[in-house]
């Protein structure tokens, strides 16, 4: 990856976790999920899919499901930023005069399908997959999953699915930050060795560092990793991740800022002083 | 017959995509004939209708199969969330519902079906009474735009219904003035039967196929209460939810009063064992079903009971 591509993708991250922040005020949303899963899905959209704003209605077009859903602030932010969803409409975060809330749905342009009951879009994206397969389409279909998701059993009959199918345009890419709602994964359900269950599964296995887009150009570099197998790319991040003061922290998963705390958090993930944080989190689910 | 009907509508129809989740009863000489349009996704009722969505996504009309019981239970919150939210035209073929999962036991009794499906917002609920009623409405079924939950019944008859299915409508079989009969799916078998010995102690017996659960035909509904002195509602179905709740729904929105009598599972589920016992331990047969609606015993002979064809 060249320089100029590198800075350009670390300058739109920076700018959807901008947009991220400011909606976590007012109401709050799932802000340590959605900064974990930013740089992967501005990689996903802006490198990896062939998804532009003119195309979003096209049967020849690669597919993106958000499946743990929470994260949708970073898709939110990733869509202002590709031009297809119009900044303004950020401002109606929560209100009933628009559709922006705490998980996806199609009313806004670029989402597939709906989300946030965990462990469903596997399954629609299996189907996807399987009807690009009999309408011998070349696209591909992506599914984000949260480690915390893999819990839910619906998602490893897809797993089987997939495989049983041969479905090498399928691909999941799992959000590793470690935590789930409460707390570590691996405190409560673990995970671990997770690159052993996928292929035990029959799955191929790519593990990489989520916030890295070399590491990520070269994941997705030569998709399917073997023909007539799925793939998965088991992504390590961090939650909350560009705002130190609320990295990797169980208690940072749904945040409702203050207006004064937003204008810190701001002024940190651009390297300034760090933020000090008063509101409480609260754990919706 | 069902997968002969099935089979000519996909061949005829690109968008028809057939799956199950193992369940290939009906279905076993499809594989060959569709190629990759037979999807079977295991024992996997969840992953199924998941999958089902992503086709209709792609503007696909998936037709599945599994058992009634896992279909509308095990997959309730997919059929909810992935086909009845986005209203995708995602047919459910549901097998061996009420009686018919007959010696299963009651893991396999889907008597709650009709109340959980109807309750989705978009999705549609049908009831056929037999093979050749299904014939009829499996076409305009498939053909809805909506997500559709069809309570499969394929049963032989000899009774000739109207060729005619719309969404919606009732089949009236008969009207009578005394005690009309309302009732879906396998039950009408036994309704007739009933029908029949009611009339011989002289009464005048209407009979109605709700074959159309959801929607409804409310205006039909209505109007019989003017013409008709006894509603009696006979469902293979718990009384809450299923056909007795919709009548009473239908009466207490329009502020009617009338006297409905419900034959239904109360707050049980069924003794499993062969078709004809279920029936007789339960007080389902169309004797029983004359006998309480008289209030005597009589005389009548009950016919033989077909035994039910699956066992899974």
């Amino acid at each position: 990856m060249n320089e100029v591509k590198l800075k350009k993708l670390e300058q739109t991250a920076l700018r959807v976790r901008e947009h991220i922040i400011k909606l976590s005020t007012d109401g709050g949303c799932f802000v340590g999920a959605s900064l974990s899963a930013t740089d992967l899905i501005v990689y996903l959209y802006t490198e990896f899919l062939n998804l532009n704003p003119t195309n979003l209605d096209d049967p020849d077009r690669d597919y993106l499901f958000l499946s743990k859903g929470h994260d949708v602030p970073a898709l939110y932010g990733t869509l202002v930023e590709m031009g297809v969803l119009e900044a303004e409409r950020l401002q109606n975060h929560l209100s009933t005069n628009d559709h922006i809330y705490w998980h996806p749905n199609t009313q806004i342009p670029g989402i597939e399908f709906h989300s946030g009951s965990l462990g469903h879009l596997p399954a629609v994206s299996v189907g996807v997959a399987m009807d690009l397969k009999i309408s011998a389409s070349q696209n591909r279909v992506v599914c984000i999953l949260g480690d915390g998701e893999l819990n839910e059993g619906s998602v490893w009959e897809a797993v089987m699915v997939a495989h049983a199918h041969k479905l090498d345009n399928l691909i999941f890419v799992v959000d590793r930050n470690n935590f789930q709602a409460n707390m570590a994964t691996e405190d409560l359900i673990p995970l671990e060795p997770l690159v052993d269950k996928f292929e035990a599964f029959g799955w191929e296995v790519c593990r990489i560092d989520g916030h890295n887009f070399l590491d990520l150009e070269e994941a997705f570099a030569d998709l399917p990793y073997k023909k007539h197998k799925p793939s998965v790319i088991i992504a390590d991040t961090i939650r909350g991740k560009g705002l130190p003061s609320i990295e990797a922290r169980a208690d940072r998963w749904f945040c409702n800022f203050s207006s004064t705390e937003i204008e810190q958090l701001l002024q940190e993930l651009h390297g300034q002083q760090k933020a000090q944080i008063d509101s409480e989190t609260l754990v919706v689910r | 017959m069902y997968e002969e009907l099935l089979k000519n509508i996909a061949i005829d129809d690109e968008r028809i995509v057939v799956m199950t989740a193992e369940n290939r009863a009906l279905i076993r000489n499809l594989p060959s004939v569709l190629g990759k349009r037979f999807i079977d996704t295991g024992i996997t009722e969840q992953c199924m209708v998941g999958a089902a969505a992503g086709l209709a996504l792609r503007g696909r009309v998936p037709v599945l199969h599994a058992l009634a019981s896992f279909l509308s239970m095990r997959a309730f919150e997919f059929v909810r969330t992935d086909a009845g939210i986005p209203n995708l035209p995602i047919k459910l073929s549901a097998f061996i519902p009420g009686f018919l999962s007959d010696g299963n036991g009651p893991t396999h009794q889907a008597v709650e079906d009709v109340s959980l499906m109807r309750g989705i917002p978009n999705m549609q609920v049908f009831a056929p009474a037999n093979e050749q009623d299904l014939a009829i409405m499996l076409p305009e079924i498939l053909a809805s735009k909506h997500p559709a939950y069809i309570r499969i019944c394929h049963r032989p008859t000899s009774f000739q219904h109207q060729k005619h299915f719309e969404i919606g409508k009732v089949e009236v079989i008969a009207e009578g003035t005394d005690v009309t009969l309302l009732t879906y799916g396998f039950m009408l078998e036994q309704t007739l039967i009933a029908a029949e010995i009611l009339r011989a102690e002289g009464k005048s017996v209407g009979i109605v196929n709700l074959r159309s659960l959801k929607p409804i035909d409310e205006a039909y509904l209505v109007d019989l209460t003017q013409k008709t002195d006894l509603l009696v509602t006979i469902e293979d179905h718990f009384v809450t939810g299923g056909l007795y709740s919709i009548v009473a729904e239908i009466f207490l929105k329009k502020q009617i009063q009338a006297p409905v009598l419900p034959i239904a599972l109360f707050e049980k589920w069924f003794k499993p064992a062969r078709l004809q016992e279920v029936l007789e331990y339960e007080g389902f047969t169309g004797k029983q079903i004359a006998e309480r609606i008289l209030g005597y015993h009589t005389e009548s002979i009950q016919p033989h009971i077909v035994a039910s064809e699956f066992a899974e």
